[in-house]
């Protein structure tokens, strides 16, 4: 039942937040210079002042500024985000083609880089002065440093001109023929750099951080205990501390989600990875601003998602929270 | 923490008095990385210093031919661009506005952080609730977005892009304010101040936050390096101000050429790196300065 009870407030509350989104969207719309029939103008080329009232009338931009949020709201209420200046398509249809995509990139270096990062934390950790300690502080504040579109970018020239091994562009190779498994590798084949590209940034982060809690872990009584019984150094370091060192890793895995889906734009804009980042890299070319607010609506709504997904699995990993111990 | 430190015998000559800030800043300079990255970082800041204030050249100036390689011409140490442009000269040029967004934007960030996260933590109830509410509100909008967002409807430029990214970055420094005020509030010192009369204002600026700085100044600090990776970031999208050459935007603006010539693309990338890479050894440097418990690793 208090699983159940906490889902829902949970939900409710992740409503709340993207409602608060949708107004700020519709807000920010009304204070940029210039409105929408003025931007439809500039895509038609010239238009008289007769069919800019037509056009304002149409988009319901003569209505007072409270009407319109409401319009507004309503029209995202039955799923419409309306249509894209420039593709001239509903935002919907455009996100809908794309989102998997960025899904598939961003979750795949989340899992990349938490593996990675934690295997090599929990390494680190066993030695607290090692040369593996050493390396992970050095490459988690190089990692952090390094722009991740200058990575991509870099990794780009590797891999094209020095040692061709990777596609560097697109998710599917052009002309592609083949079944469903042809399919699946030759998108793995194409994740490759990009998903590595924005595991980099994020590695270091999850290294040094279950370094940190592993450290801190692995001087308590119960661990001391564990090994008093004789018990194995792996099953030790795998089975008891880590399993408690993985609350702090998992509150930052739900933290990232934001900044996840920020480098997940810019990595797609390197590789020409067709996501939402794609999307919003070309609307702001184009001055689409439904779709670019589309976007933004629809990874906010993906964060809450990734946020109550995180809530839920740190209940399942530490029993304390379950049972409603506060 | 559940370690038990044994007390070492302490020297037995009085010591003299040191503030706490002069005992942080006698253990940074024992950290060798610390140390290491301020050296950089000065120099990065007097090359920038140069570049705007010593050295005459003109960064949109055409030296010799499109993507010349290093060093391949004397007196064109780092190449040419797409247009031809020096590299060096635009390296000298385009350093003062990458670090004055960075500057500027991490300064916009903190104070909002501060503000929020004083107030919440300092009157908690309805105040703390909503001032939270507000935070995660803005945690949940990918930063980076909400900026290109902002920066698309209102025009690049240097102001509107510090702008945007002082707005989307003070979350995390609001919630570190919160947790230090909560925890200072309930201090003896706090309560002592109040007792003697000490209007709420006064507490918050005189008593609780000069307490509370330590954490603060180091979060500043990140978040200089957050802001300049966020500058790039927003350059290399086509989202820079296209009248002001930064590093960021030569990158973005080299980018289309990338295989016929990387250097380009990655000269302006290590200058970005090398700034961020020294700003974070201080910040880590002078977070281990200020929290001795941890000096032990």
């Amino acid at each position: 039942m208090g699983t159940l009870r906490y889902i829902l407030q949970r939900l409710f509350y992740g409503l709340i937040l993207i409602t608060g989104v949708v107004v700020l969207n519709f807000f920010l719309i009304h204070a940029a210079p210039g409105d929408a029939a003025e931007v439809i103008a500039g895509e038609m080329g010239g238009i008289t002042e007769e069919m800019m009232a037509e056009i304002r009338a149409n988009y319901g931009l003569d209505q007072p500024i409270l009407v319109q949020l409401g319009l507004y709201l309503s029209q995202i209420l039955r799923g419409d985000l309306g249509m894209s200046y420039h593709f001239n398509q509903p935002v919907t249809t455009l996100i809908g083609q794309r989102v998997g995509a960025t899904i598939l990139l961003a979750l795949s270096a989340q899992v990349l880089a938490m593996v990675l990062g934690v295997v090599l934390g929990v390494l680190a950790a066993r030695k607290p002065q090692g040369i593996l300690s050493g390396f992970v502080s050095v490459f988690s504040t190089v990692g952090y440093a390094a722009p991740v579109f200058w990575t991509g970018l870099m990794l780009v020239v590797l891999f094209s001109v020095v040692v061709p091994i990777f596609p560097v562009e697109g998710m599917i190779s052009a002309r592609f023929r083949g079944d469903a498994f042809d399919y699946a590798l030759n998108v793995l084949h194409h994740l490759v750099l990009p998903a590595s590209t924005l595991a980099i940034l994020f590695l270091a982060q999850y290294a040094r951080l279950s370094r940190a809690a592993m450290i801190e872990v692995l001087g308590a009584d119960y661990v001391r205990t564990a090994r008093a019984k004789g018990l194995g150094e792996w099953r030790v370091t795998f089975h008891h501390a880590l399993r408690n060192a993985v609350l702090p890793i998992l509150t930052v895995a739900g933290i990232q989600f934001g900044n996840l889906i920020s480098g997940a734009l810019l990595v797609e804009t390197v590789f020409n990875w067709p996501g939402m980042g794609r999307l919003a890299f070309d609307s702001v070319l184009r001055r689409d601003y439904p779709t670019l607010l589309g976007v933004l609506f629809f990874a906010s709504a993906v964060v809450v998602i990734a946020n109550l997904l995180t809530d839920l699995s740190y209940r399942l990993a530490d029993p304390r929270i379950r049972t409603g111990g506060r | 923490m559940a370690r038990i430190h044994t007390a070492k015998p302490t020297a037995t000559k009085t010591p003299e008095a040191i503030s706490p800030m002069g005992e942080a800043w006698g253990q940074f300079l024992r950290n060798r990385p610390a140390v290491f990255g301020l050296v950089l970082l000065a120099a990065i800041v007097a090359f920038v210093l140069y570049g705007r204030y010593g050295f005459a050249g003109d960064p949109y100036r055409i030296v010799w031919g499109p993507l010349t390689a290093p060093g391949v011409r004397e007196g064109v140490y780092l190449g040419t661009d797409f247009l031809g442009r020096d590299l060096l000269t635009g390296l000298l040029k385009g350093g003062a506005p990458t670090l004055a967004v960075g500057i500027s934007a991490a300064f916009l960030t903190v104070v909002i952080g501060i503000a929020v996260g004083a107030l919440a933590g300092f009157f908690g109830g309805w105040m703390d609730d909503l001032l939270m509410r507000l935070t995660e509100f803005f945690q949940v909008l990918p930063a980076l977005l909400f900026a290109m967002v902002l920066v698309t409807l209102f025009s690049p430029s240097l102001f509107t892009i510090s702008f945007a990214i002082g707005i989307v970055s003070w979350p995390p420094t609001a919630r570190l304010t919160r947790a230090e005020f909560l925890r200072i509030r309930e201090l003896e010192y706090v309560t002592a101040a109040r007792s003697i009369g000490a209007s709420n204002r006064r507490i918050i600026w005189r008593v609780i936050l000069p307490n509370a700085l330590p954490p603060l100044i180091v979060s500043a600090t990140l978040t200089v390096g957050v802001a300049i990776l966020f500058e790039a970031g927003l350059s290399f999208l086509g989202l820079g101000d296209p009248n002001t050459i930064s590093w960021g935007l030569m990158i973005g603006q080299n980018r289309g050429y990338l295989l016929e010539a990387w250097w380009p693309v990655a000269i302006p990338g290590i200058a970005i790196f090398l700034t961020v890479f020294a700003v974070s050894l201080v910040g880590d440097g002078l977070n281990d300065a200020f929290n001795p418990k941890l000096r032990s690793r």
